[in-house]
């Protein structure tokens, strides 16, 4: 089993693979379906929940001859599904070329937006490209409390995101019958875990509609990822070792078998491969080796081993992270 | 003994069944019971639970059901009203008593 994990920051809790091992479970790959491209790690927010530390004074975005190297592999590989992330994918200038290749190559292209990159006048173009080729956006949306928004995302984002969902919106995104997919991504606003999914749609349903007449087909309610700038804020206000713990004695061994490292892969914005995007913050690299994508003659083999470290207790607490 | 609440006891809160088990397990039982889903959702039951917790100024309470209400969608401003509901009601039973005062003072006085 691979584990890399340093000596945790004082949080009491077992090793993420003694975890596993004790419930008599190891964690290694399904058939990869997915391949995450993360674009860069360029963003105009600066979120404090963010496990990539991404924001307006980062450099690394992907070249166009990475990106092309990244679709030469897609094309090799036949994907059922392409997830474009960053940073904010928005400020890549490759990005509609991206999608344009991506959508030609598989069934499914997601696109994951903070919604104010998404909503700016310059990005109208960007916005017409998604609806062309019918990708999935997938939005960034905490609550529907405007402090505990702006805590986590930056003043003014909360309007900001209803400005975009509203275009969203307006251009069929959410809408029923349009092909159209707009699911929402709700995040704690802090060190404590996140509310059961199913509820938090209902509620954000009912309110974004009686509020501002939004519409959406799915939310997803996800833990935040001890990593990046999240993983400072914890340990800054104390609650670094509670939040481990939490997360910890959440652990469900039925989440172990959906985890989405399962069945995705994560490349770089330099063409590294990962095994997820929390092992791509850390630098653990798929299966422990540097492997460049202009390299990987196909999808990893089923039953690959998956490298571990105590931030994977973020996607077995409770029902998971998909 | 250097303090009367410390926050490592809540996690204790079930040795409080090492005496009188049968009372433990059917009280848990009830409470979990309480706390499931009904007619009100998790949510609003947390909401009533953080307001009669400082109702009753029960430090542990408090601690639990700020992180429950947290954890259940919930808000500060939806916190702090849910306190001031039950600020008013705790208020309001000492100043209607006020009237039973009068009642008395009323018949006593000429």
């Amino acid at each position: 089993m691979l584990d890399v994990n340093e000596k945790t920051y004082e949080a009491n809790v077992d090793p993420f693979h003694l975890m596993l091992s004790s419930h008599g479970l190891n964690l290694s790959r399904g058939q990869t379906r997915t391949l995450q491209i993360n674009v860069g790690f360029v963003c105009n927010q600066k979120c404090r929940h963010c496990h990539l530390d991404a924001g307006p004074d980062r450099r690394e975005n992907m070249t166009r001859e990475t990106m092309l190297a990244v679709m030469d592999y897609a094309g090799r590989s036949h994907f059922d599904m392409i997830d474009i992330t960053g940073g904010a994918p928005e400020l890549n200038p490759h990005v509609e070329e991206l999608i344009e290749k991506a959508a030609a190559m598989v069934p499914r292209v997601m696109f994951r937006s903070n919604l104010s990159a998404l909503n700016s006048g310059t990005r109208a173009g960007l916005r017409q490209v998604l609806r062309a080729h019918q990708v999935v956006v997938v939005a960034s949306f905490p609550s529907l409390n405007v402090s505990q928004t702006e805590s986590q995302r930056g003043k003014g984002i909360f309007d900001t995101s209803i400005e975009a969902l509203l275009k969203l919106n307006r251009l069929g995104y959410g809408k029923p019958g349009s092909g159209l997919e707009l699911n929402l991504v709700s995040n704690p606003s802090g060190a404590f875990m996140p509310a059961a999914q199913d509820q938090t749609e209902t509620r954000f349903r009912r309110i974004l509609g009686k509020n501002w007449g939004i519409q959406f087909n799915n939310l997803f309610s996800f833990a935040n990822v001890p990593l990046g700038r999240y993983r400072e804020w914890l340990i800054r206000s104390g609650n670094f070792s509670q939040y481990m713990e939490k997360l910890a004695s959440s652990f469900n061994p039925c989440a172990v078998a959906d985890v989405m490292c399962r069945t995705m892969m994560s490349v770089s914005w330099d063409g590294y491969l990962y095994d997820c995007d929390f092992n791509l913050a850390k630098g653990i690299y798929m299966g422990c080796e540097k492997t460049h994508v202009s390299e990987m003659a196909g999808r990893p083999e089923t039953g690959d081993v998956i490298a571990t470290a105590d931030h994977c207790y973020a996607c077995t607490a409770g029902s998971g992270f998909t | 003994m250097d303090e009367y609440y410390k926050r490592e006891d809540l996690p204790k809160f079930g040795e409080i069944g090492k005496e009188a088990p049968e009372m433990a397990k059917k009280y848990f039982e009830y409470y979990n019971e309480v706390f499931s889903e009904g007619e009100l959702t998790l949510r609003e039951k947390s909401l009533i639970a953080l307001a009669v917790a400082h109702a009753i100024q029960c430090p542990y309470c408090i601690d639990s059901f700020t992180q429950s209400c947290l954890e259940r969608g919930s808000n500060m401003g939806e916190m702090t009203e849910a306190v001031h509901v039950a600020t008013a009601i705790r208020g309001g039973a000492s100043l209607v008593h006020g009237i039973q005062s009068r009642n008395i003072a009323d018949k006593l006085s000429m």
